[in-house]
């Protein structure tokens, strides 16, 4: 090494990670773009190394069901870009969250968990994992001392989407990380919504994190997808919370994950024990999609907050609109933290208020000819929903409520096509939205 | 629909054509969402009053054909695909068994699931009890009143003992337990529903897919349980669902479907819902396009591999061979019960000269590939004390039947000469 | 598995198999900051193929009690209080980085203990660049990051780890940073600095020596690692293309396979 004045380091940064992190063409007979390896099986060179293999003295692809060269890259990848230090692709995000929960927790466990998360997640910790003796806690995410109060003697982790669903309350990572680490606990945190483009929870003390990687980060809305990232920061050892952790796993000869893998133990037994047994891979066809739409994240997370950006404005002034929220909006409550958090960008997802209650959501939605009515966010093109008369129209008054929902509320994920084009959709819909007995269901 | 496997598999379920655009070949939807054609039918769709495409984690427009051609195949009402055949294992006992619950499972088990089964699932609460099926009693013997399912393979590793189907299926119905058989290594050859079962699980990885490309599992919902006939005994489908407005699944599935498809409903607006192991439609696809061929392919399998049977016994490097037919008595007389058309494409044999010897078998095969897996159309073969059962204990492995020399071989489609020249040429090698 | 030396507390990790006095013993000795978790791609398989293994955490490292030595001296005679500590008499020693200059130094010393020595990514001598030890000793956490892009050539950089889903370089980082920067990575690299005997020590060895290399190892460059070599009789040299310091994760199998077929040749167990 040389007397010159030291530089800074050379590590490849954000855009260049999105491109290329993962992969290495030279070892993959010279191809540029990431191969897609359609098969179940890999042949071993002998006995020995198969042996080796399935009892993790080396390191390889068995089965595709546990590993896949293309699904690797795209771990990889994602790994780089949150600052992690491994992942695990699933086929899906609620396996990423239910393998994540599986690697913490067992029946008679516990956890701490937002209020306001995507309503299917809302229903596995509140309906479904209780069945398998997992309860949960859950907290509004402004409630930041009602997360410390929360925790029981068998609390295994605190869970949280970064910004509220659907009210877009930001939770305090920070501090809500501290809490966890006082108790001993990881800090696991989805944040689908944000990408690692807007927020990096690792540097906020997040220990896990989870994307739906099918909404923002793969952006095309063709394929289902869904990832947990390790930040490698978590002393599993500092207490005794987390014997499958710590204590030597009988199905692989007495292995202990945290000593022989440290900041890679959550991953490793994630893969060798969750993704093994529950077997919710993902289809290296699927992974390759991914990691296209991963190449354009930078550039279309820009265009999107962009385009938000306006759209907000664009309501908040209008005529047919009651009121708006999203993070960038004035009087946001959390306005500070989110010029902490999201410094990049305020995220897409927007709810706003149309005048003339359920009656008028039901004409803007069924009128608009550009935004597409579906069951999804996070896509290229301009997506809305109507919660009130569409996916919770069974609910009633008090239960919407309860939910952060209201008659009123429209959702909004916005795409990345020309503003003025978006815009000039919405003006159908509002205007058909102030007459709303001319418009009836086909 | 005829009955004939080689012509359901080209045309079993409703699909013809595509709707949009007459193609006759499947369409590959690969999109994860359905546009609503108004608030009304998105409403409807979220209440299940009507059924149609919300998202590709429940549901999806190529993994539906193929849904209903596999259910066809086995002769089954309605199926589930998911994203591989431990999910479809792990589908099939979390729909029935909560935390608390037990199922009583076959010994013969890959190891994989044993895995899932003896530690995974305990996890959740769920204890699972195991019974030899030598004799079927041993099955009765471990009921108590929260026993919900019986799970057992078909044709399973290593000792290739065909399943008491029948005999099994009719304890559980006594009892009002259902028995859930993964019939991954025998499709076409067997057909469990038939004898009893009710639930059908596949690990489509293997031989319906065909050809070593595609993972992917499938539940298939034999329709021929009654669900609600002892409420205590089958809780999760006679309790109110509370993230469904407190329906009950025995019977509000039967009333809006005109179908008894309750298992298989459970399992997608349940299951897939909050666990989300979906199936790839791109894998779908593939997975289609081997089933086409699964009944032509299954029938070379089985002829060769008889005649692999034949070579070996005579051959003086080998010390036992182990296929269906090759048992004694009764367990022999359940493949000829069991069976029609062949006896499937696994042996297993033991080579004289223990480890050491097994070993360099494997090692010179040439045409064999030495890999962990199944059903391919090429000919396969593995060494499972040391690969795919390594995790288990050594009573465990004792347990499953695996001695230290014994290799398991999946017969291909290669033309027999080829495969009986390679299994010779690779025990001269390790005689 | 934790023991006593000098009464400290050390851990080292066994490779997943119990620690046992019939096999013959590897240790393993990590580089610069770093802890046993570099060999986990080596020990698990010498484990269950006949060997006891020991990847040790140094004094101060990973969960290793004690305070960081301050001089690759002090970590040559502690290695061999290692030896005594768990009722050996002989080992194989393997270093990586760092860790070549303590086992060089340990076999010097103690010649009748050591059987065989395998250094990755060694050198005679490791100069550090002064601007990196003062931000190493200002416990400034970009000295890490500048080792961790020193450490891995231009493929590590991409990724491409062994082991499928791990990504090196932050591995490798957190690594680094699992404990205070101050007392462990800038203690180890003012003892690299400081240590000058590399060249007369490797003069003394006279057993089965091997050294890997990496022709995009910045940190140690294989014009330094032959040097060293060549000094030492008979040394067996193994040069890994398109590889970088990190060798034994970025290309683990190589290493695995050429330090397997040096060890069970030289050393061999007749526990197979």
């Amino acid at each position: 090494m040389s007397d010159k004045k030291i530089p800074n380091p050379k590590t490849y940064k954000f855009d260049t990670l999105s491109l290329h992190a993962g992969y290495q063409p030279h070892k993959n007979a010279g191809s540029r773009q990431v191969p897609i390896y359609q098969t179940t099986s890999y042949l071993f060179d002998d006995v020995d190394h198969a042996a080796a293999l399935f009892n993790l003295e080396r390191g390889g692809h068995i089965y595709s069901r546990i590993s896949n060269p293309t699904v690797a890259v795209l771990e990889e990848r994602v790994a780089s870009l949150e600052g992690g230090t491994a992942a695990l692709a699933t086929s899906s995000g609620m396996s990423a969250i239910f393998l994540a929960v599986m690697t913490l927790c067992e029946a008679g466990d516990h956890l701490v968990v937002s209020s306001q998360l995507y309503g299917g997640t809302v229903n596995l910790f509140r309906l479904t994992l209780p069945k398998f003796g997992i309860k949960c806690t859950f907290v509004k995410p402004r409630d930041t001392e009602g997360f410390k109060k929360a925790i029981q003697k068998n609390t295994k982790g605190i869970f949280g989407e970064l910004v509220g669903n659907p009210g877009n309350e930001i939770m305090n990572m920070p501090e809500i990380a501290k809490i966890a680490h006082d108790a001993g606990i990881p800090l696991m945190v989805d944040a689908t919504y944000q990408t690692p483009y807007l927020c990096k929870p690792f540097e906020h003390g997040a220990d896990i994190v989870i994307h739906s990687l099918t909404k923002w980060m793969a952006g095309h809305g063709s394929s289902m997808a869904g990832i947990l990232v390790e930040g490698g920061n978590f002393d599993w050892m500092q207490n005794d919370k987390f014997p499958t952790m710590t204590k030597p796993y009988e199905g692989y000869h007495g292995l202990s994950f945290a000593e022989e893998f440290g900041p890679t133990a959550f991953t490793m037994k994630a893969r060798a024990e969750g993704m093994r047994d529950f077997g919710p891979c993902l289809s290296p066809q699927n992974a390759w999609n991914v990691l296209q739409g991963i190449e354009t994240l930078s550039v279309r997370m820009k265009k999107h907050c962009s385009n938000a950006e306006e759209m907000v404005k664009y309501l908040l002034g209008h005529e047919s609109v009651a009121w708006v929220s999203h993070p960038s909006v004035p009087d946001h409550p959390d306005h500070a933290l989110a010029k902490k958090l999201l410094p990049n960008g305020r995220g897409s997802m927007i709810a706003f208020g149309i005048k003339g209650g359920k009656d008028a959501g039901v004409a803007f939605i069924n009128s608009v000819k550009l935004a597409s009515h579906l069951a999804n966010v996070g896509d290229t093109r301009t997506l809305v929903i109507h919660p009130a008369s569409g996916t919770h129209s069974q609910m009633d008054e008090a239960t919407l409520k309860f939910a952060g929902l209201s008659h009123d509320m429209i959702r909004l994920s916005v795409g990345i096509e020309d503003i003025e084009d978006i815009k000039n959709d919405f003006e159908v819909g509002f205007r058909a939205a102030r007459k709303p007995r001319l418009v009836s269901n086909q | 629909m005829s009955k004939n496997p080689e012509t359901i598999a080209l045309h079993g379920g409703d699909y013809r054509s595509d709707p949009a655009t007459t193609a006759v070949a499947v369409p590959l939807y690969r999109t994860t969402s359905y546009q609503f054609n108004d608030t009304d039918h998105a409403a409807n769709l979220f209440a299940l009053k009507e059924f149609g495409n919300i998202y590709t984690r429940i549901m999806n427009p190529t993994n539906d054909v193929l849904e209903k051609r596999v259910a066809a195949l086995e002769g089954g009402l309605a199926a589930l695909t998911v994203g591989s055949g431990q999910a479809a294992s792990t589908f099939a006992i979390m729909n029935v068994c909560q935390s608390g619950d037990n199922f009583i499972s076959s010994t013969d088990l890959y190891g994989g699931t044993v895995n899932l089964f003896t530690h995974t699932l305990k996890k959740l609460g769920i204890e699972c009890r195991y019974a030899d099926p030598a004799d079927p009693k041993n099955f009765e013997k471990l009921i108590d009143d929260k026993t919900r399912c019986f799970y057992a393979e078909t044709l399973p590793n290593p000792y290739l003992r065909v399943f008491p189907i029948k005999e099994v299926s009719d304890i559980g119905r006594k009892h009002n337990i259902p028995l859930i058989m993964d019939n991954t290594a025998a499709p076409v050859i067997c057909k469990p529903l038939e004898h009893g079962a009710a639930v059908v699980v596949h690990s489509l990885t293997k031989f319906i897919g065909g050809h070593g490309t595609v993972i992917g599992g499938c539940l298939v919902d034999g329709g021929n349980f009654d669900w609600t006939a002892d409420p205590k005994r089958q809780p999760l489908f006679n309790e109110p669902d509370m993230s469904y407005g407190g329906a009950k699944w025995g019977e509000v599935v039967p009333q809006l479907t005109g179908a008894n498809v309750s298992f298989a409903i459970r399992a997608r607006v349940c299951l897939l819902r909050d666990l989300g192991a979906p199936l790839a439609p791109d894998n779908a696809w593939g997975i289609i396009q081997g089933l086409e061929t699964a009944p032509l392919r299954m029938k070379q399998h089985c002829s060769n591999a008889e005649k692999a049977v034949d070579f070996l016994k005579k051959h003086k490097s080998v010390d036992r061979v182990i296929y269906p037919t090759l048992h004694e008595g009764e367990i022999a007389a359940r493949s000829k019960k069991y069976f029609k058309g062949g006896n499937g494409a696994l042996v297993g044999i033991e080579v004289k000269g223990g480890v050491k010897a097994g070993k360099k078998f494997i090692e010179s095969l040439k045409m064999f590939y030495h890999v962990a897996n199944i059903g391919d159309a090429r000919s396969l073969a593995i060494h499972p004390a040391t690969t795919t059962h390594s995790q288990l204990t050594e009573e465990e492995l004792l347990a499953a039947g695996v001695t230290p020399g014994y290799v398991r071989l999946s017969i291909g489609i290669e033309h027999p000469d080829d495969i009986i020249a390679d299994l010779d040429q690779a025990l001269n090698a390790a005689g | 598995m934790k023991f006593k030396v000098n009464g400290n507390e050390v851990f080292a990790s066994t490779g997943g198999r119990p620690f046992d006095k019939n096999k013959p013993l590897i240790i393993f000795v990590h580089g610069s900051g770093l802890t046993h978790m570099t060999w986990v791609l080596q020990t698990r398989y010498f484990a269950f193929h006949g060997y006891t293994c020991l990847a040790l955490d140094m004094p101060g490292h990973g969960l290793s009690g004690g305070k960081s030595l301050k001089s690759i001296e002090d970590m040559a005679d502690w290695i061999n209080s290692v030896i005594d500590a768990v009722g050996f008499k002989e080992a194989s020693l393997v270093g990586h980085s760092q860790g070549c200059l303590v086992t060089i130094e340990c076999t010097a010393r103690y010649p009748e203990k050591i059987k065989t020595l395998s250094l990755m990514g060694g050198a005679g001598a490791i100069p550090m660049n002064p601007e990196l030890l003062t931000l190493a000793e200002n416990g400034d956490p970009k000295a890490v990051d500048l080792m961790m892009d020193w450490a891995h050539g231009p493929a590590g950089h991409f990724g491409g780890h062994p082991v499928p889903g791990l990504y090196h370089i932050n591995t490798g980082g957190m690594l680094a940073k699992s404990r205070t920067i101050k007392d462990t990575l800038a203690v180890d690299f003012r003892a690299c600095d400081n240590y000058k005997n590399g060249f007369e020590s490797a003069k003394k060895i006279k057993i089965p020596t091997l050294s890997i290399l990496a022709t995009d190892d910045k940190m140690c460059p294989v014009k330094e690692g032959k040097k060293l070599a060549d000094l030492i009789e008979g040394s067996k040299v193994d040069i890994i293309d398109n590889c970088g310091h990190m060798m034994l994760l970025e290309e683990a199998d190589r290493v695995l396979k050429v330090l397997k077929s040096f060890i069970t040749t030289n050393y061999p167990s007749k526990n197979l």
